[in-house]
């Protein structure tokens, strides 16, 4: 089955995202991209996945929820889970992890959690751009535990990447490596490595366009979360 | 400056044993990204870092780095510690701050890579 994707976009609750990253404008801009499935991955927090997922659901877009979690070694590893409600349960282990700053709108932007009638419900107060006290490995034992994927974000950025942070790919850990569209594509060797290309968008017209397709067993969350997690690629070595 | 001397003027703990403590430090870095390490770093010298990832232990003993040095009172995970026992690299865990590390060392002769 092929499937159009955009697995990282981040909503007006990542401080850093557009205030016009609402659920409906998200869902309304995926169609209009011609997407079938999309993931909205907010900084530390999970608290607008709610209604991001209703609004896909009534649109016949597949959601999957997900969390950009910043781990202690200031990694940015997507944390895809097969519901709202795990997604919400990590939400809360990273939420105790976190400093307890507050955040500063006119140095990071707003957090502003919305209902779906793109009415704010209330803004986060505590700031989600930094690191939660959990280590990569740690976070890929509790998001196992609940039956979902760990995939490292951006690793072709400079900053918050897998491998600018730690200078290689740890081994064992992870199956899948996001690309970002939006950064040249890296040199690094992961030819034995599954690759991802999503927007990380934190702006509606970022959003991918069909450019990215999958092709998972089934058209369902733990499809496209089993689809994350196949077993590596055999590397394909060239002999010179 | 030998390990053992490192380790009494940043008043540190060894966390790994069985580790020989006389190799001469000549040089010290101080950095939290890996891949830039990778790049820079050179051999012989002691390494001052907040991460304590499993990584860690790699670079140093890609770079033939003998000894990491962690600051602030950060304790390293058992695996790491492990993999350096493996690796023959001391990690040393000091109270003081990277800042302070840094002038001591210096004071004792050690330079900068």
């Amino acid at each position: 089955m092929k499937l159009a994707v955009d697995l990282h976009i981040h909503s007006c609750l990542s401080p850093c995202g557009s205030e016009d990253m609402t659920p409906n404008n998200i869902v309304n801009m995926s169609k209009i991209k011609g997407l079938d499935v999309i993931a909205v991955a907010d900084h530390n927090s999970a608290k607008n996945l709610s209604a991001v997922a209703k609004l896909a659901n009534r649109n016949g877009l597949l959601f999957l929820p997900a969390i950009e979690v910043q781990t202690k070694e200031e990694v940015h590893v997507l944390a895809y889970l097969p519901s709202v409600q795990s997604a919400l349960e990590l939400g809360e282990v990273i939420y105790e992890r976190l400093l307890p700053i507050t955040n500063r709108e006119d140095l990071f932007g707003s957090q502003i959690i919305m209902d779906e009638n793109d009415e704010e419900i209330c803004r986060e107060e505590r700031l989600l751009l930094q690191s939660a006290d959990i280590t990569i490995d740690e976070l890929g034992q509790i998001v196992k535990a609940k039956a979902g994927a760990c995939v490292p974000a951006h690793i072709n950025k400079r900053s918050y990447s897998l491998i600018h942070v730690l200078g290689f790919i740890p081994e064992n850990t992870f199956n899948t490596l996001e690309i970002s569209t939006a950064a040249p594509i890296s040199t690094v060797n992961t030819a034995s490595y599954h690759l991802m290309f999503n927007s990380d968008a934190h702006y509606l017209g970022d959003i991918n366009e069909r450019c990215a397709i999958i092709r998972p067993e089934e058209r369902t969350i733990k499809g496209i979360i089993d689809y994350i997690n196949r077993p590596l690629r055999k590397a394909i070595r060239k002999e010179i | 400056m030998t390990i053992k001397e490192i380790i009494e003027v940043t008043k540190a703990t060894l966390v790994t044993p069985n580790i020989g403590l006389s190799a001469s430090i000549e040089h010290c870095c101080v950095c939290d990204l890996l891949s830039w390490v990778m790049a820079k770093g050179v051999a012989d010298s002691a390494w001052i870092t907040v991460q304590t990832h499993m990584n860690v232990i790699a670079v140093a003993s890609l770079m033939d780095m003998p000894a990491i040095i962690l600051p602030d009172g950060i304790v390293p995970e058992d695996a790491t510690v492990n993999k350096a026992v493996e690796e023959g690299i001391a990690i040393i865990c000091s109270q003081m701050n990277a800042f302070d590390i840094c002038a001591a060392l210096s004071h004792c002769g050690v330079k900068g890579v």
